[in-house]
């Protein structure tokens, strides 16, 4: 129990340490829904903010959060020159069935297939839905689990705050 | 060991913590190095109460943790896991108990190769021969532990190799795994068609399993026979993913040799698996279709070993996953000795401004699946189907067994009413067949109808109040089942939660529980606390923003979970 404790102390600790230091995107192997493999180092923006999420099919608060998300993407992308990537990590259980929901759904994202995780383990993804923000340079600057009503604003606050070039945490 | 454990997990925290400082005082030295990683951590206090099946715990208070930590510079990244299960929640495998280092790696990747050693995780094609892959919140793992080298020799070209033991609980099993993988995207081979309108992907891969001979044996006629065993075991597998504009049809066959084992009843008969899908999608509407069967498919790296362990493969069930509550009470598994699977699903988007989709317009999904046992016949009238040590059945690939295992018929309906107001409403028909999917002999199969209405108020842009209503209605198993929620939201940081699973159709009048339970959670960022208190059934609970799966409880629990 100590041992866990130190443990979480020092994870803490870390967090402080490196919570500023923007990593950038692991480089691991991903599907486009067209099912071909390629590299997550190909996911860019041209130096516009990028917002990641990480969701599946069985996780409604992502779908939640998507829909939400959906409903503005339009008018933020014209503010911002933002793109939304969704990488599900739907399994082959349900990995089929994520385009015809996708455009079932109308949504206008770039999406991706994390069948076995591998992004969503190189990028420390307990729990989704789990949406991450990159600046322009594809380092991520903030990131969020879980989705209640109303979070994708405040997500967006921080996207505007980085598009004036502002700190975050004003 | 213990003391290995400790001394090597200061170590790598002493490092890692001095690592920035480093980097500074030595500009060049591990310059560029990046660490993140992650935590979790699952606790519960458990409250006797026999009524609801929640056994006294003689430790009281159980735990399950884990933390990650990944190094990556340029091209190398290393990563570690701790995991303690001092002891492990209720639920999970006794065999969990323990705690140190759980997983290792170190990673390069150079100009078209990408080498692996120790520890990873790797799927070829949908997994019907080989996924290796991890699941915390269900006790899932079965990680490999060796080398894995990728090369990529031209764009549209995928090679895997990997060898390998994998992971049982703080053990391996006694199979050793390797196998190829091949996946070629014509598109950008094959001149001329980079530009065509039909994509084509190809990919085939193989799994060789070796465990040395054992004693296994089983008697007939009162004579105790031993068996013959095959040490090596391979199989392949071939698929076929093909993209027309909205049109698309993706298909892996796969094959395995004869592989007595305790799964399949010592049988001699050969595996075979087949997943078809076909799909259709515009914006604003798709279709899927799929079938699959699955022969005598379970492939472990251990002969003897039942249950979720040492599995070699994946079998995915071809049904929907609830996550409401009362709808995820009787969920799908693949039978892995054999299946006959097809599901249906259209998802439509009734545009803004029509009669029906009203201002905001409305999400309409329809799902159905279907999962029967395959049609199996005797060898010869002298042994029954199944008979250890023989070829076990004959099976036309292409007819329908006559048992029922699974089917699922269910429409979703998602509305937005006003800038504050939204829904979600459900309706599930299921047949489940208890006997088979949890091992209930005898017991009729279950018939069910759930109603699911999940409505969303919002007060202001960040505080909200949700509502859930469900009701199952049942002849058979529990009865009757009622359940209301309501969460009250302030985003982004805060919810609470009370809520009531109540079984008042049970048939046995002393059954009829409620399952009260009470939750607060804070979130910031990445980092997320939360405490629960109450009684839990056991299945997959969605709960301010996150969906887990949680075993049978009463008690008090505390989860946190953080990643940087």
């Amino acid at each position: 129990m100590r041992k866990i404790f130190i443990l979480f102390i020092a994870i803490l600790a870390l967090n402080q340490l490196y919570a500023q230091r923007g990593n950038t995107l692991p480089d691991v192997e991903i599907k486009t829904m067209q099912g071909e493999t390629v590299s997550t180092s190909e996911i860019t923006n041209d130096g516009d903010p990028m917002i990641i999420s990480f969701w599946a099919l069985w996780c409604k608060p992502c779908i939640k959060e998507l829909d939400a998300i959906s409903e503005v993407y339009d008018d933020w992308q014209e503010e911002t020159g933002l793109k939304v990537v969704a990488v599900s990590i739907d399994d082959a259980r349900s990995t089929s069935r994520v385009k015809p929901t996708v455009n079932g759904k109308g949504w206008d994202y770039e999406v991706y297939l994390d069948p076995n995780g591998e992004f969503k383990r190189a990028m420390n993804v307990n729990m989704i839905p789990h949406v991450f923000l990159l600046n322009g340079d594809r380092e991520i600057i903030y990131q969020h689990t879980s989705y209640t009503e109303g979070s994708e604003y405040e997500l967006y606050e921080k996207v505007l705050k980085l598009k004036e070039g502002k700190s975050l945490d004003d | 060991m213990k003391r290995k454990t400790t001394i090597c997990i200061g170590l790598i925290f002493g490092m890692m913590i001095l690592l920035p400082g480093l980097a500074y005082a030595q500009q060049g030295f591990l310059q560029g190095g990046q660490v993140h990683g992650n935590f979790q951590l699952d606790a519960q206090y458990y409250e006797p109460d026999s009524a609801i099946g929640a056994f006294e715990v003689p430790e009281k208070f159980n735990m399950n943790a884990y933390a990650d930590l990944i190094y990556t510079n340029d091209n190398f990244s290393a990563g570690i896991r701790y995991e303690a299960y001092l002891n492990p929640l209720e639920g999970y495998d006794p065999r969990w108990e323990g705690h140190g280092i759980a997983y290792r790696y170190a990673r390069y990747r150079k100009g078209d190769f990408d080498i692996t050693v120790g520890n990873y995780y790797e799927q070829f094609g949908s997994g019907l021969i080989f996924r290796s892959y991890e699941e915390p919140n269900l006790g899932y793992d079965n990680a490999m532990d060796g080398v894995r080298v990728k090369y990529n020799p031209a764009k549209g070209i995928n090679f895997t190799g990997l060898m390998g033991k994998q992971r049982l609980f703080w053990d391996q099993g006694p199979g050793i795994v390797r196998g190829a993988d091949a996946e070629f995207y014509l598109n950008e081979l094959v001149s001329g068609w980079q530009d065509k309108k039909l994509k084509v992907i190809l990919g085939g891969s193989f799994i060789s399993k070796y465990q040395p001979d054992e004693v296994i044996t089983f008697t007939r006629d009162d004579s105790l026979y031993q068996l013959n065993l095959p040490e090596n075991v391979g199989a392949f597998a071939g698929r076929l993913n093909l993209m027309y504009g909205p049109w698309s049809l993706t298909g892996e066959y796969a094959y395995k040799a004869n592989d007595p084992s305790s799964v399949n009843n010592l049988i001699y008969r050969q595996g075979q698996g087949l997943v078809l899908t076909g799909s259709y999608s515009v914006k604003g509407l798709g279709i899927t279709l799929s079938a699959k069967r699955i022969d005598n498919m379970s492939f472990k790296s251990s002969r003897t070993e039942l249950g979720n362990v040492l599995d070699i493969n994946y079998l995915p069930a071809m049904t929907r996953q609830h996550s409401y509550s009362l709808a995820s009470i009787y969920p799908y598994a693949t039978q892995p000795n054999g299946e006959f699977g097809l599901q249906g699903q259209v998802i439509y988007s009734i545009p803004e401004e029509t009669a029906i989709g009203g201002k905001y317009g409305t999400d309409l999904s329809i799902n159905y699946s279907l999962a029967n046992s395959i049609e199996t016949e005797r060898i010869s009238s002298e042994f029954p189907v199944h008979a250890p040590g023989t070829d076990g059945y004959e099976s036309d690939f292409f007819a329908f067994g006559d048992e029922r295992y699974f089917r699922d018929i269910n429409v979703e309906v998602r509305k937005k009413f006003s800038k504050s107001f939204k829904g979600v409403f459900s309706w599930v028909n299921l047949d489940y067949n208890i006997d088979v999917i949890e091992g209930h002999p005898g017991e009729p199969m279950v018939h069910a109808n759930v109603f699911i209405a999940d409505m969303t108020y919002k007060f202001t842009y960040k505080k909200s109040l949700r509502m859930e209503l469900q009701h199952l209605s049942t002849e058979e198993d529990d009865g009757d089942w009622a359940m209301a929620m309501l969460e009250y939201n302030v985003a982004p940081h805060w919810f609470f939660v009370i809520s009531d699973d109540y079984n008042y159709g049970n048939p046995v009048e002393n059954d009829q529980h409620h399952y009260y339970n009470l939750a607060f959670g804070y979130n910031q960022g990445a980092n997320r606390i939360s405490l629960s208190w109450g009684k839990q059934r056991e299945g997959i609970i969605c709960v301010g923003g996150v969906c887990r799966n949680v075993p049978a409880a009463s008690g008090l629990k505390l989860s946190i979970s953080s990643s940087f």
